[in-house]
């Protein structure tokens, strides 16, 4: 059966982008103190959590990142809304790079970002009211003097996640955990973003309050046109909210392509090993192959494409040469790939 | 084998004595698991999952006890042993592997210590014999180069190393039972479906049945022979696992399979049931899952269902009771 896909992102649909990163890169100096590094002899040791990546968002689309922990997905996520300074490479949002937000003049622009993080009850402050907690951004980017208007804002927002006005007076620890989540994307949707960075924002959560927050998001995304960065390691969620997904693996990433060519065709081995490795409640009898051996220490990774020691297609240039991202035509679609094994044509 | 079943749980309770009243964790749960049989037990946090199997291990935190109802081991009970006696069935009878390897497992002892510590308590075998079988051990759980890795610490070890050790630590002493409570919880994906495999393989090659306590119900599809699913302390449904994804019969288990996002279809909703799990302290009259039910009538209210023949399952809702009728469920 043939599929229409979306519009592949190219360089006609750039207009429509507002999010741009380019050759993003995030290193954290993890070396050991001085005194230490000079009695045992040690160097600097530099941890690159994320390496190289580039990616765009159109506007009202979800752009969802996958991979195992340690592989950068939550720092892309932190350098996107600007809590981390990219080592190496730029954000650019609305045009405008995201160090540029960060002055006076970038207030304006600020607004429109928001994040919502995983935990709901370490997200919250317990010691405050609903109603200050969804006020807070509203206060900071002073967009409300006439504290009327800020409660009817606040009243507003509550209503828009499905919760009650009467709320507000509340504590966060009243509610229970799908409830403080939908006071985390309350809080975001305050300012009226544009474009929100949703880093595992159901991952807490039980699968019934899961869909309920899920549900919540995909709707909020049509009435309002929100623009969604959304984090997750679950395939399962990703395939459910994602107009395109990416997956990482070790701070780079591996295969970026709309959500259905990447599920019914993966081209990486390592997103055909994830696609694989989930639990199948469809009970196929499918034969899973689980890959052998872990993620490396991202402190040591391995030469080459860092995907090659778990690799059944790995090959003497794979160890040598770090593969880049090639946009590949095939019949599900256009997939980007880094892979030389994809690029020879061997799988 | 027509000798009854291995583990069976009859009208299990148990509570939490507080200042505020006495909360029930686990109220009125009965079942049993067949000899090498893999059973899984599935419920959202609160539901009790967790405490039924502690119950069935004798590790329930203080001030949590068994209320009422037995525990009974081959036909004999196990629940009001004292703790000398339980001691030796744990580990020896009933084996168990937790969430978090790196807790289960000594930091300061290396897993060679600790393994060989297990066998020569349990099994009547000398140090030596113990190391050799504690290599074999570990080399049946995939663990590369055992011999050399037998004398490392666990911090040595990476989370799906760690958690192969701890399988290795239940099955050391070959028990007929091992209890697995989120066995997978804390890996990654590509590494769960490892230990999942591993931990199949070994079950049926020892023939060991397993409870398996997990929220996620894909590794209860891939690995479970029956499964029960908690609410609220109680459970609201128990059959084979193919029947309870397939063809739920409790309108909770209906709701909880249709809000799993799935690989496959294109759904531009997920199912949703309304509200969350009652807290301990405000559960409902009658039927717990009622206030969220769509079904609900005035039965469900007033009354508590029995776990009643839904189907080849059982389902503990009215809807299936025969007099009753069945409404559209």
């Amino acid at each position: 059966m043939s599929v229409v896909l979306k519009e592949p992102p190219s360089a006609a649909a750039a207009p429509e982008s507002i999010v741009q990163a380019e050759g993003l890169s995030k290193t954290f100096d993890v070396s050991l103190p001085w005194l230490n590094r000079v009695l045992e002899r040690k160097g600097r040791s530099v941890l690159h959590a994320v390496d190289g990546v580039t990616f765009d968002i159109q506007r009202g689309e979800t752009l969802s990142l996958v991979g195992e922990s340690g592989c950068g997905k939550s720092t892309v996520a932190r350098l996107l809304v600007g809590l981390y300074a990219p080592s190496a490479g730029r954000v650019r949002f609305f045009g405008h790079d995201l160090s540029e937000l960060n002055t006076e003049a970038g207030r304006g622009m600020r607004q429109k970002l928001q994040m919502i993080f995983q935990d709901p009850y370490a997200s919250l402050n317990p010691r405050w009211r609903v109603a200050d907690i969804i006020a807070e951004p509203l206060r900071t980017h002073g967009l409300m003097k006439d504290p009327a208007q800020v409660m009817a804002r606040v009243d507003e927002v509550l209503q828009q996640v499905r919760l009650s006005p009467a709320d507000k007076v509340k504590y966060p620890h009243q509610f229970s955990g799908g409830q403080r989540q939908r006071l985390s994307i309350a809080r975001a949707l305050a300012t009226k973003p544009e474009f929100l960075v949703c880093d595992e924002p159901t991952s807490a959560l039980d699968v019934s309050v899961q869909a309920q927050v899920l549900n919540l998001m995909k709707d909020l995304q049509r009435e309002m046109g929100l623009t969604y960065l959304f984090i997750s390691h679950n395939l399962a969620v990703v395939h459910h909210i994602s107009d395109r997904v990416g997956v990482m693996y070790l701070g780079r990433i591996v295969e970026l392509a709309t959500r259905r060519t990447l599920f019914a065709t993966p081209r990486h081995p390592y997103t055909r090993l994830l696609l694989d490795a989930i639990p199948d409640l469809e009970m196929s009898g499918r034969a899973r192959t689980p890959v052998g051996g872990e993620v490396p220490n991202p402190l040591n990774p391995p030469s080459g494409c860092t995907f090659h020691p778990r690799c059944p297609h790995a090959d003497e240039r794979c160890r040598r040469e770090a593969p880049v991202l090639k946009v590949y035509r095939h019949a599900g679609g256009e997939s980007q790939a880094a892979c030389h094994a994809v690029e020879e044509g061997r799988i | 084998m027509s000798k009854g079943p291995l583990l069976e749980v009859r009208n299990l309770r148990v509570e939490f004595p507080t200042r505020r009243g006495t909360l029930v964790a686990v109220d009125d749960i009965s079942l049993s698991i067949e000899p090498g049989e893999v059973l899984g037990v599935v419920g959202e946090s609160g539901a009790g999952k967790s405490m039924t199997g502690a119950a069935v291990i004798g590790l329930l935190e203080p001030p949590g006890r068994i209320a009422a109802g037995e525990v009974k081991l081959n036909g004999l009970r196990i629940d009001n042993l004292p703790y000398e006696d339980m001691r030796k069935i744990r580990g020896r009878e009933i084996g168990a592997i937790f969430q978090d390897p790196l807790t289960s497992l000594n930091p300061l002892y290396t897993v060679g210590q600790q393994l060989i510590e297990t066998i020569t308590t349990h099994l009547n075998m000398s140090a030596s014999k113990a190391r050799t079988r504690a290599i074999e051990l570990l080399a049946s759980t995939g663990i590369p180069a055992p011999d050399r890795r037998i004398d490392h610490y666990p911090h040595q070890f990476s989370g799906g190393m760690r958690q192969r050790v701890v399988i290795a630590l239940a099955l050391a002493a070959e028990p007929k039972l091992v209890i697995a409570d989120e066995p997978t919880t804390a890996l990654d994906v590509s590494i769960q479906a490892q230990i999942i495999a591993l931990l199949k393989k070994l079950c049926r090659d020892h023939g060991t049945a397993v409870m398996l306590v997990t929220h996620d119900m894909g590794v209860i599809a891939e690995t479970a022979d029956r499964v029960a699913v908690m609410y609220a302390g109680r459970i609201a449904e128990i059959g084979p696992v193919a029947d309870v994804i397939h063809r739920p019969q409790h309108p909770y288990t209906v709701g909880l399979m249709g809000s799993i996002p799935t690989l496959t279809g294109e759904h531009e909703r997920l199912a949703q049931i309304e509200g969350s799990m009652p807290r301990l302290t405000e559960i409902p009259n009658g039927c717990a899952f009622h206030p969220r039910c769509e079904h609900a009538f005035d039965r469900c209210r007033r009354e508590r269902p029995d776990l009643l023949p839904a189907g080849t399952s059982r389902a503990s809702c009215w809807l299936h009771d025969a007099a009753g009728g069945r409404a559209a469920a």
